[in-house]
């Protein structure tokens, strides 16, 4: 029996103004419809540029259910591809990233394929012939994602055909991207370290409500953060020096007012960001020569205007989440209903000290290990919203804080930093997307 | 005089201090410019420019010590227990007259929590230096056999 399949009303059913049904985390269903419609409409994150450095060069990813692989082609261009052989549909990649020189090979029957995709040879080919073969789409080679675009070296990608263009579903979000390049006196990104992998057993969307969720720190981080603090405090001696390891910890601490105040944006299609006039970020000391070199490469005003963007954390809907002031992206990746993978990417800032690619990892290390206590305070709370929410007492999910009535929809607008508006954003678009091509198949059955 | 059976002694012993939650005796054994660390890469050279699951000092193994009884510690309610079973640990170094002792330990380790139990394989190398007439941890280093597979929360010591 199924209860939301093709049925965008009961979809659409499920988020009401400022309150969302508990099947959108606990239903195995609507996962798979996730997997199916969300997904699939919306522009998802592959990878970066710089892991596919030469010809040649790959790595594997996954957009909802969908395994895929991009490639670094002989003429500098980069290919999207579902990772599966046009022959009997084996995986052409199996490993995260690697290189595979000027053509892939299946591991299977040898057909080979160029790093464009296209069909380059296969074994005994004559008995082909006269079989029509070429006019099957396994001729055509790998099978293309059509819809990728590189922004500044982030490659995203759409899998159904029709949609919302790049330009229409980020819009003005990308400043947070284009603001983490820009704190690279060139202008560049690298990936150098392997993303920290932590798996959550709760639902996906719990993990991406989180990053604009600002009423939580000083109460769950209270035993991380706050004992960070306290133990500095008591051991400092006369120290005036702040170490990097509390400069890190101790703003997850600051009070109601330091949220509200630091404010969060809204765009359209469900990004936004916290932090926008001031952000956790905010007061980390300077790292020495970092400041010379911004201004030698900007100009005293614009490296200042870079600098000055501080925000926190930036969700790029559906599954990112972009740290701009710490060079830090985090995919949540949906495994099932209750599975989430979480990896935490870490860029290098090209051309700046190595003090910042220092503090980016340990940041990293810190807030998003396996090993980090912070990480322990949230996967603890979204762990016992799981469970807690299999309770029948109540069916819904309350994310009323600072709501108004009427509220516009897909919109740009900055408001106080402790309201839940971003995740009434997120499930506003959430809805729109699982909901997009659903109309057209209902259609299509009758 | 430090002997590779004071080595040995003092790897089993660190390990019985884990297992029996003396958080306060195991800081006791870290020289204070002592330095925990998890890689997260084969062979790691530079914990620093590199990538790790831990690299800590000792005011962060205290604030991971002080946090684990705090009483909003939710996710240490209920409590986790660890388990290390050891391997004789490997003396790859105990030079007197320099002061060097080192030793490489392949062990399992499990951590359990509620009805949640994990397993962790790997090797500890210590770097361990004289003070006093006792060595103390200048280095714990611990290289899990999967350093890159997904892990769920580890929130005891290896
Ligand atoms: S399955 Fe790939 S060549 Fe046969
Ligand atoms: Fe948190």
């Amino acid at each position: 029996m199924t209860k939301y399949g093709r049925n965008a009303h009961a979809i659409a059913a499920l988020v009401r103004e400022a309150e969302v049904h508990r099947d959108v985390y606990v239903d195995p269903e609507i996962f798979e419809l996730e997997m199916e419609h969300l997904f699939p409409n919306s522009w998802v994150y592959v990878g970066h540029a710089s892991q596919l450095s030469k010809p040649g060069d790959f790595i594997t990813a996954n957009i909802g259910r969908q395994p895929v692989l991009a490639s670094r082609h002989s003429d500098g261009s980069i290919h999207v591809f579902y990772n599966r052989c046009p022959h009997k549909g084996v995986k052409i990649a199996s490993e995260p990233c690697g290189s595979t020189g000027k053509f892939f090979r299946c591991p299977y029957h040898a057909w080979s394929f160029k790093t464009d995709g296209s069909l380059l040879a296969i074994p005994l080919k004559k008995g082909y012939e006269g079989t029509g073969f070429g006019d099957t789409q396994a001729s055509e080679g790998l099978s293309k994602v059509r819809n990728v675009v590189i922004y500044r070296d982030f490659i995203f990608a759409r899998l159904n055909d029709d949609g919302v263009s790049f330009e229409d579903y980020f819009g003005e979000s990308l400043s947070t991207i284009d603001n983490m390049v820009d704190r690279s006196p060139e202008g560049k990104l690298a990936v150098e370290a392997t993303p920290i992998r932590y798996m959550h057993t709760c639902n996906w969307k719990m993990l991406v409500e989180n990053q604009t969720d600002t009423c939580h720190p000083m109460v769950a981080h209270e035993s991380s953060a706050g004992t960070a603090v306290r133990v500095w405090k008591r051991e400092q001696g006369d120290s005036t020096e702040v170490p990097m390891a509390v400069q890190l910890y101790g703003p997850f601490m600051s009070p109601y007012e330091f949220y509200e105040q630091s404010g969060i944006r809204i765009w359209p299609n469900g990004h936004g960001h916290t932090g926008v006039a001031n952000s956790i970020h905010s007061n980390y000391q300077d790292i020495p020569g970092y400041l010379h070199q911004m201004v030698a490469a900007y100009g005293e005003t614009r490296a200042h205007e870079i600098l000055g963007e501080i925000r926190h954390n930036t969700v790029y809907f559906p599954n990112i989440m972009v740290k701009g002031a710490v060079q830090i992206l985090r995919n949540f990746v949906p495994i099932a209903v209750d599975k989430t993978l979480v990896e935490s990417w870490v860029y290098r800032l090209v051309g700046a000290p190595d003090k910042l690619y220092e503090r980016a990892l340990m940041y990293n290390r810190f807030i998003n290990a396996p090993t980090s206590i912070v990480g322990h305070d949230d996967l603890e709370m979204y762990e016992r919203a799981q469970e807690g929410l299999k309770s029948n007492g109540n069916h819904w999910v309350n994310l009323r804080r600072l709501y108004e009535s009427h509220e516009e929809q897909d919109v740009t607008a900055v408001i106080n930093g402790t309201s839940e508006r971003q995740m009434r954003n997120q499930f506003y678009a959430w809805a729109k997307f699982m909901t997009m091509d659903m109309d057209k198949r209902v259609e299509a059955a009758e | 005089m430090i002997s590779e059976k004071t080595i040995t002694d003092f790897i089993y012993r660190e390990a019985e201090l884990l297992d029996t939650m003396q958080w306060q005796a195991w800081l006791d054994l870290f020289h204070p410019e002592g330095r925990y660390w998890i890689p997260l890469e084969w062979q790691q050279q530079d914990p620093v420019l590199q990538p790790s699951l831990m690299y800590e000092d000792l005011l962060l193994l205290k604030v991971r010590v002080e946090r684990l009884a705090g009483e909003r510690t939710f996710s240490q309610k209920p409590k986790s227990r660890c388990h290390h079973l050891l391997q004789a640990p490997q003396i790859v170094a105990c030079d007197t007259t320099a002061g060097i002792f080192k030793a490489r330990t392949s062990y399992i380790y499990t951590e359990t929590r509620g009805d949640m139990l994990e397993r962790y394989s790997g090797w500890a190398s210590h770097d361990l230096v004289e003070v006093g007439d006792a060595l103390k941890i200048k280095l714990k280093r611990v290289d899990l056999v999967n350093f890159d597979a997904p892990f769920g929360n580890i929130q005891l010591f290896m």
